[in-house]
């Protein structure tokens, strides 16, 4: 599927040489409950996204950016606002898009090539051909996407055979294996050691600049945002708002050593600085 | 690992048999009446002899546990999964699950008697009623634990509820349905015994009333035997199926973390 040129919206920067906005959210708010309970989770947020670019989406927590990420898989229906994903206005069936969580969710019963192939028994157009193909095309995607993140050979495991980061290496596998145009990302290093987490930061980029699917990370961790994404948007404390919206120009593949250096820690001062003011600023409002 | 194995199944043999010889000292110690508690060669003896009699009877109790217990898991089944996937279902029926399974089902079979006549159908009917409670509970609990995150992921592939329900919930409620299978075989044997005991002439528990009644004391015991036998050896087949299928959830003891 490919991404309608959409070039009349204005607000936020678009890069250079890339037309097709992949999402678009334009004025769009969500509140959960209602009446007295009502709770707002995000604020009438704009935010529009080119195809192909990677977003990182930092703020305090219980901000709203999950709340971002539901809203773009079709999860959330926005209260007020439009969300536009690939041309079309999100729908109660969404479209392409692949899912990775800070839980790797892998099935126990299913050997891990089983697990990455679960998305391909329910996506169109491999849904109808999977019973003919999962012992061949479909299991040689799986292990060949396993190889790219360095599972060479582990397809057969068990899920309780290996350590968190391999099964959150199969998570990513799992989220792209039906060639998704759109991969949205929760946290998914939250749970794992910062060594294994810098290992895979590595491993998403090179995921990322091999396939050039859009990406949407929400993360804590500024370092994670300033190494892995192209654009790294700042929210409000909840109910949620973009606050900053800032491009990140540093040349790829990143390093680990790269992230120590002077501009990149400036690149952290800021949104640190960003993010403190956001949290003063609702603590006052609340207190 | 193989040795401990093989160790604990000769100690847990060597229980078994010392209960039986230390029964049988105890009664030719005591000069016990066979009229109040026979010794067990006697029993066995009695077993023997009798067999081709109580045959018939075998298969008569084995057929309606066995027809009360697919009728059980069946029905239990159908409720276990409409209560675990709505919550509004589970909600409204539960306090008519639990009003239903706190009767005692000694009480019920009467009820069944005077619908059905006394017979095969009540002892069907009772080993039914009394097996089919725990396979709701564990078929609800199992569906009612898939994990959000992953529900989420596949909702974001566009998967209906019953994709969902057929890839995810059915296989993770597979080790409750099998834990919830053993005891359901055993309340189907309970009910239908007891349906028998009370209203028929054929079957394990009708022997039993029988020979109670005519001081035929060893035969008494004999039933006894035959039901613990049965029980073990249907309780032995659903945990190797359950072992077969649902292997994964109890292989975590042995991981090979690399």
């Amino acid at each position: 599927m490919r991404m309608q040129p959409n070039a009349q919206f204005d607000g936020q920067p678009v890069p250079e040489g890339a037309a097709a906005t992949a999402i678009e959210l334009s004025e769009a708010s969500v509140t959960f409950g209602r009446g007295d309970r009502a709770v707002p989770a995000l604020s009438k947020t704009t935010l529009k996204i080119a195809d192909g670019e990677f977003v990182a989406l930092v703020g305090p927590s219980g901000c709203g950016k999950s709340t971002i990420l539901r809203l773009v898989s079709g999860l959330v229906q926005p209260t007020s606002g439009v969300v536009i994903v690939g041309g079309r206005e999100v729908a109660a069936r969404a479209m392409r898009v692949g899912m990775a969580f800070q839980n790797p969710t892998m099935l126990p019963w299913m050997t891990i090539e089983r697990n990455i192939m679960l998305p391909l028994k329910i996506v169109e157009p491999f849904r109808s051909s999977f019973r003919k193909l999962r012992k061949t095309e479909f299991r040689d995607k799986a292990n060949a996407l396993l190889e790219q993140v360095g599972l060479k050979g582990f397809g057969s495991r068990y899920p309780w055979q290996l350590s968190g980061g391999m099964l959150q290496r199969a998570n990513l596998c799992r989220a792209l294996i039906h060639e998704p145009r759109m991969l949205l990302l929760d946290e998914p290093f939250g749970a794992l050691d910062q060594f294994t987490r810098e290992e895979l930061w590595a491993i998403l980029q090179n995921l990322w600049m091999m396939h050039k699917p859009t990406v949407l990370l929400v993360t804590h961790d500024l370092r994670e945002a300033g190494f892995l994404a192209s654009r790294i948007c700042v929210m409000s404390a909840r109910p949620g708002r973009i606050l900053d919206d800032s491009r990140v120009e540093f040349a790829r593949p990143r390093t680990v050593a790269m992230t120590f250096e002077p501009e990149f820690v400036a690149l952290n001062q800021k949104l640190r600085t960003f993010i403190e003011d956001a949290r003063s600023a609702a603590e006052q409002g609340t207190g | 690992m193989f040795g401990i194995d093989i160790r604990q199944k000769a100690w847990s043999a060597g229980l078994i048999v010392l209960f039986f010889v230390a029964w049988e000292l105890f009664c030719l110690m005591t000069g016990m009446s066979d009229l109040v508690l026979p010794r067990p060669s006697q029993v066995f003896l009695t077993l023997y002899q009798r067999f081709p009699v109580l045959w018939p009877h075998i298969v008569q109790t084995l057929a309606t546990t066995m027809f009360g217990f697919v009728l059980g898991v069946a029905l239990g089944v159908a409720l276990g999964a409409i209560i675990g996937v709505s919550k509004t279902a589970y909600d409204t029926c539960y306090p008519l699950l639990i009003g239903f399974s706190s009767i005692p089902k000694v009480a019920v079979v009467p009820i069944f008697v005077l619908w059905f006549g006394s017979g095969t159908v009540p002892a069907v009917l009772t080993a039914l009623s009394i097996c089919f409670f725990p396979i709701v509970v564990n078929i609800a609990t199992g569906l009612a634990t898939t994990e959000p995150e992953l529900e989420d992921v596949l909702k974001a592939l566009g998967a209906s509820k019953l994709d969902i329900l057929w890839n995810v919930g059915l296989p993770r409620t597979m080790p409750f349905f099998f834990a919830s299978l053993k005891v359901a075989i055993s309340y189907a044997f309970v009910g239908a015994v007891l349906s028998e005991t009370v209203a028929s002439n054929r079957g394990i528990g009708n022997v039993m009333m029988t020979a109670s009644s005519n001081f035929n004391v060893p035969l008494v015991f004999a039933g006894l035997f035959v039901l613990a036998g049965l029980g073990v050896a249907l309780y032995v087949v659903f945990s190797l199926i359950e072992g077969r299928v649902t292997g994964w959830a109890t292989r975590k003891n042995d991981v090979i973390a690399t």
